[in-house]
């Protein structure tokens, strides 16, 4: 492992990032506009609001970063760039770290500007520690790579990759509990809803802005998305193969 | 080309470190030792054999030729050589080191035939990124964008580049931090004559500072500008001589011609 090799590649994302001014606005600006969307679609109903608007909070870095890290990553498969950095003396490891740093730089300041708008323009009310709340979130982000970089192994193309969005990410959606609660699900959709990661995020987000007090159902609840977040992490870092045909 | 070969044969020995001694290290110019060993090298791709026993040596210093018609196997000869083809079986050796070793990595630079680099970052941008990744430094980079001729466009972003520009960027990146054997797939192809005879003269000047050059082409042509030629077809490896010899052997000095030659005596015999 060379911290250099990371740091070099945060960096080269990075300035991929700063050619790239529209997407960085993008993904920072719209999440508080469909926060501020979703205050005066509940206008007058302060506890939906409240409701709703925490798990949508932790849905943003999911979205952006399976997004930015699939089509990332399937350039780097498709232009031969990735072809040619593994003939160098880059590690897997090293180039996924440096993804990481540098796609974590732009999920931390999305959640923050995002967390900064709800909760002191919009007056979004957490129960619990915010700070919680936001370290979910950065975990949720870590997932989105994970789960972005494993579908670039199944995309030939940008148009296919994209499709992989409404395929892998919209079920989570319908099935976390954000639309129905999980308890009240139809059984065997209940038993689907158990083995997708989002799942628990909302979980633990419904943990958060209920309860009080962090209890251990909620640092369960984060301990199962980091290690979905590990396995699609490590399954995407098995489809990086040095060797193809 | 301001750099003499000499200076450049100095230049990379310095921020490398080689892992194993090879036998490259203190080459007679003499005895030519092989930087690449090739026997009964086969591959298969998606279960067909696409390329069949060949064994050869490439000598070091010396720039060889690798020409064949589209489809004859020459980037899966070269895939293979840099370790990222699969299903290779047979004998590979590059600087005396099983090939797709990692501590080839740093000794070996692959051009692909389509310029891998990144096209929204500047032409420095990208090469900055390559150089920290071999660990070479910032002159390294400036020697490089002047090997090319692209110092004066370096800020600029890749993709506003002409296709030859594109093509010369991503050569820059594989010369950075000296490598001993530089694996070029089609590295004039599509350029005007001019730069062609340009980057030819290059390959001499780094073979000459003692780096091993595999070329690639398809066009017959560029055969003559090489030390020594691997002629395939359609997977077989049909020669492998000095451009002098294989005209001398086929008894023209057309080497398009030399070629439908030695295929026809193939195909007789």
């Amino acid at each position: 492992m060379s911290l250099r090799n990371v740091r070099g590649t945060a960096l080269r994302v990075l300035a991929q990032l700063r050619h790239d001014p529209r997407t960085i606005a993008l993904v920072l600006l719209v999440p508080c506009v469909l926060m501020t969307l979703l205050r005066f679609v509940y206008e007058g109903r302060r506890e939906v609001f409240d409701a709703a608007g925490a798990p949508l909070l932790s849905l943003f870095p999911l979205m952006t970063m399976f997004l930015v890290t699939s089509v990332a990553l399937l350039r780097e498969r498709t232009t031969g760039t990735l072809e040619r950095l593994l003939t160098t003396p880059l590690g897997k490891l090293e180039l996924l770290l440096g993804y990481g740093l540098a796609f974590g730089v732009l999920a931390i300041a999305q959640v923050a500007i995002a967390f900064g708008v709800s909760l002191g323009l919009l007056g979004l009310h957490v129960a619990a520690s915010k700070l919680v709340l936001a370290l979910l979130c950065v975990l949720v982000a870590l997932l989105g790579m994970g789960l972005g970089l494993l579908a670039s192994a199944f995309a030939r193309t940008e148009f296919q990759v994209v499709q992989f969005f409404p395929a892998t990410i919209t079920p989570q959606l319908l099935l976390c509990g954000l639309l129905t609660p999980r308890q009240h699900m139809q059984s065997v959709l209940r038993a689907v809803s158990d083995v997708l990661p989002m799942s628990y995020a909302v979980d633990a987000v419904h943990h958060l802005s209920r309860e009080a007090t962090i209890g251990s159902a909620l640092w369960g609840d984060l301990g199962i998305v980091v290690g979905f977040a590990m396995v699609a992490i490590a399954l995407g870092a098995a489809t990086l193969r040095r060797r193809t045909e | 080309m301001k750099l003499a070969a000499v200076e450049f044969a100095g230049m990379p020995a310095v921020p490398r470190v080689d892992h194993c001694p090879s036998a490259d290290d203190a080459p007679g110019p003499a005895s030519r030792p092989a930087a690449v060993e090739a026997d009964g090298l086969t591959v298969s791709r998606g279960g067909v054999e696409v390329l069949h026993r060949s064994s050869f040596t490439i000598a070091t210093g010396r720039v060889t030729g690798l020409l064949g018609p589209s489809g004859s196997g020459k980037t899966t000869l070269m895939r293979a050589l840099v370790g990222v083809q699969r299903n290779v079986s047979g004998t590979l050796r590059v600087l005396g080191i099983e090939a797709g070793q990692p501590s080839l990595r740093r000794r070996i630079a692959y051009l692909t035939q389509a310029p891998s680099v990144y096209g929204d970052l500047t032409i420095r941008e990208n090469l900055d990124y390559f150089a920290s990744i071999l660990a070479v430094g910032a002159a390294d980079v400036e020697n490089v964008l002047e090997r090319v001729e692209l110092s004066a466009l370096a800020g600029r972003a890749v993709r506003r580049l002409s296709g030859g520009e594109q093509a010369r960027v991503s050569l820059a990146s594989a010369l950075l931090g000296g490598p001993k054997v530089l694996v070029l797939d089609e590295p004039t192809v599509g350029l005007d004559p001019v730069l062609r005879r340009h980057l030819w003269k290059l390959f001499g000047e780094l073979a000459a500072g003692g780096a091993t050059l595999l070329v690639s082409s398809h066009v017959m042509d560029e055969a003559r500008r090489c030390d020594e030629l691997l002629l395939l077809r359609d997977g077989w490896l049909i020669a492998q001589d000095t451009p002098a010899e294989l005209a001398r052997r086929t008894g023209t000095d057309d080497l398009d011609e030399a070629f439908l030659r030695l295929v026809q005596d193939g195909a007789s015999r």
